[in-house]
């Protein structure tokens, strides 16, 4: 049983490659269906997030389990062969098992220690288990994911700085408004960076969402997602009475929004607080705003700059954490390599008790008829040789699985008692020789 | 007796001076529980010295600053205790309990003048002038350090640069209701502890209104904190606004106290509460 993992990222891949590849099936259930189908792979998770695509599976063949996932990557009709190969990189073993943990724990983000990814990976989990896809390996390293991402949490306090710019947005609405709850958020333009903020607003407790946006359709489409509201971007005046947070990202050339606007609308709000939020390049919202009373403008800058502060300070968790990772990672393949022994040791027994059944059969033919207890009685004795004579190799496996040699043992033990009979007719003698 | 009641005062204060600065630098909660455990406990031996002192004189202990201060810093951790357990602007501790700890101290450390009290100083309605004054201001005293937090968060977010306090004090929202709090609550209580005052001239000295510094000074506290209340309950005035007149009320009021009491010389200074 093998683990191994193939996946791009945004380090070994363009944005547009990632785009066709996370595309690739829009729906899980279809991903699934063909993954599972696979002969290669005995069990698969597939994940996408915003910054990565990868398939993690179990796989008797190694090899040829990677050379499955290859191909299923590179499926995309739009995309070359060749192109994903480039991008793509493979983890087998350990390596697939500790970039399992960092992927989950944050470490291997874009942004280090932003939190959403444990909550995508654990999303893609719930997909899998559903697509019965995932096994016995599978479950536990998940199980073992989430609370070493858990761990790296609470005891390295990565996630405790906002070092993304829709986090830091939350956290400096939080510091003006207190409870982020039963406020409204009003969202111009629909661009992907305005999702994510709306995904982290409607997770705090955002009670209304307005979503303006020139074309109303997509608006719609947004504001059905968020179950908010969809307005024309007329109505802009009007919404900023009632909003409370307001993000903006639309391609405008010009201001969306200018001074004296919102100097009007404050008035109107009998100067309730207004936190404003300019994600968009060229700027939509008039800078001078911010000159204004109970008004608060970040642009998009200034939210990096809030986060630049904070990259440090996550640096040197992220530090800590992959310690911690590292430490993780060596235990669950240990719990791995306690799994390698257990065929082995199911084999060694289902032949000796073969034989004995065998042998007990031949005797009993020549013995003529016995009673029933003493039938039994030989069964007993047949039975309880072959446990003694098993008895010391069966702890050898055990208490040798911690060694370097794992798998050499396993392997003389196997041709010892001659577990793998087709497999010698098999090999080359060569290929024997350096086993 | 008063020697135990006295160090329990100040030990406690200090303690909870100690627990609120260390939770302002490491933000355990326990910590600010803490503060406001040993709060609690000095305050209680506060009340138990007063009484005693009540009992022992025959009427409140406010004829020197030492007293006043003594009794004021009664007041102070009184409101702050009521207003701890209503919103948790834990922060505030770090302020208000070295106030308390110095005013307390205060008494020991100020001179004391022997000498009798004048006969002005004593009765039910003087008693009753006295205790809702200082409840009132103690309440804007709060609005007006809960002032000074909200204009310190209010720069850092207006202007993009976060320092120390920027984790470590509480949103604007907050701020904004702890002055909206304080001033409903310290508002009718000044205004109260100002008519039973001139009520109470008006039966001894036979006017209501003396323009003694210590009165003019603090008719103009009140005027800031009249403005304050008005616009907030009619155009909704919060937040800066607020928080720069909770200041300046805050300002006024020391000045009412310091000046009028060792400046200026008027029936409220204590130099005239003695006769020697």
């Amino acid at each position: 049983m093998n683990l191994v993992l193939v996946g791009v990222n945004h380090k070994t891949a363009p944005v547009e490659l990632r785009e066709k590849l996370c595309g690739l099936f829009p729906d899980p259930g279809t991903a699934y269906q063909r993954l599972t189908a696979m002969p290669e792979l005995s069990e698969v998770l597939y994940y996408n997030t915003c910054n990565r695509v990868e398939v993690l599976a179990v796989a008797p063949e190694a090899d040829a389990g990677i050379r499955r996932l290859k191909s299923f990557l590179a499926s995309h009709p739009e995309v070359h062969p060749e192109e994903v190969e480039h991008a793509l990189y493979v983890h087998q073993g350990e390596a697939a098992v500790r970039h399992l943990f960092r992927v989950a724990a944050s470490l291997d983000a874009l942004v280090v220690g932003e939190p959403q990814i444990l909550g995508q990976v654990k999303a893609a989990y719930r997909l899998a288990t559903e697509h019965h896809a995932t096994g016995p390996i599978l479950n536990r390293l998940l199980h073992k994911t989430f609370s070493v991402a858990k761990k790296v949490r609470t005891e390295t306090g990565i996630g405790d700085h906002a070092v993304s710019v829709s986090y830091a947005a939350v956290s400096l609405g939080k510091k003006i408004f207190g409870d982020l709850g039963g406020k409204t958020a009003l969202l111009i333009g629909a661009g992907e960076m305005a999702e994510l903020a709306l995904e982290h607003l409607r997770r705090q407790g955002v009670a209304q969402i307005i979503i303006a946006n020139r074309t109303l359709a997509r608006a719609a489409r947004l504001a059905e997602r968020f179950r908010g509201r969809a307005v024309p971007l007329e109505g802009l005046e009007e919404e900023l009475l009632t909003c409370d947070i307001l993000i903006s990202s639309t391609g405008s050339e010009g201001y969306v929004l200018t001074r004296e606007q919102v100097a009007a609308a404050m008035r109107r709000r009998r100067q309730r607080p207004l936190f404003l939020i300019d994600i968009a390049v060229p700027r939509d919202l008039d800078p001078r705003i911010n000159e204004l009373e109970y008004v608060y403008l970040y642009n998009i800058d200034d939210l990096k700059e809030v986060v630049e502060t904070n990259v440090q300070r996550r640096q040197q968790a992220a530090a800590q954490a992959e310690g911690l990772v590292a430490a993780e990672t060596l235990k669950f393949l240990d719990w791995l390599k306690t799994l390698g022994v257990f065929p082995t040791i199911i084999a060694l027994q289902e032949k000796a008790r073969a034989i004995c059944r065998q042998e007990l059969k031949k005797t009993l033919s020549h013995l003529g008829p016995l009673t029933p207890s003493q039938v039994e009685a030989l069964e007993v004795l047949t039975r309880s040789v072959a446990a003694k004579l098993l008895h010391d190799p069966i702890m050898f496996l055990k208490r040798n699985h911690h060694s370097r040699h794992a798998a050499a043992e396993i392997t003389l033990v196997r041709r010892l008692f001659n577990l793998d009979p087709e497999e010698e007719h098999l090999q080359t003698p060569s290929r024997a020789e350096s086993e | 007796m008063a020697a135990l009641l006295t160090s329990l005062i100040l030990l406690a204060y200090v303690g909870g001076t100690a627990a609120y600065l260390a939770y302002v630098f490491v933000q355990r909660e326990g910590l600010s529980r803490g503060g406001a455990g040993c709060l609690a406990a000095g305050w209680l031996a506060h009340t138990g010295e007063l009484l005693r002192r009540y009992l022992t004189l025959g009427h409140l202990p406010m004829a020197t600053p030492g007293e006043a201060l003594f009794f004021f810093s009664w007041t102070l951790t009184a409101v702050f205790l009521v207003l701890t357990w209503r919103f948790p602007i834990r922060i505030l501790g770090a302020l208000v309990a070295p106030l308390a700890a110095l005013m307390a101290a205060a008494l020991w450390l100020l001179p004391s003048r022997p000498g009798t009290i004048s006969p002005l100083l004593s009765g039910f309605w003087l008693h009753l002038h006295v205790l809702l004054a200082l409840l009132g201001t103690a309440a804007l005293t709060l609005a007006g350090l809960g002032g000074v937090l909200y204009l310190l968060q209010e720069r850092q977010l207006k202007q993009k640069k976060f320092g120390f306090f920027y984790r470590r004090l509480p949103s604007l929202t907050q701020l904004d209701r702890l002055n909206h709090w304080c001033l409903t609550l310290g508002f009718p209580l000044l205004t109260l502890g100002i008519i039973t005052g001139s009520l109470y001239a008006q039966l001894t000295l036979g006017r209501f209104f003396n323009w003694d510094p210590k009165e003019i000074l603090t008719l103009i506290a009140w005027l800031i904190y009249t403005i304050l209340l008005h616009e907030r309950l009619t155009v909704g005035w919060r937040g800066r606004r607020a928080a720069w007149l909770a200041v300046g009320g805050l300002g006024v009021m020391v000045l009412a106290f310091v000046g009028a009491s060792l400046w200026f010389s008027g029936y409220h200074s204590f130099g005239s509460f003695r006769t020697p």
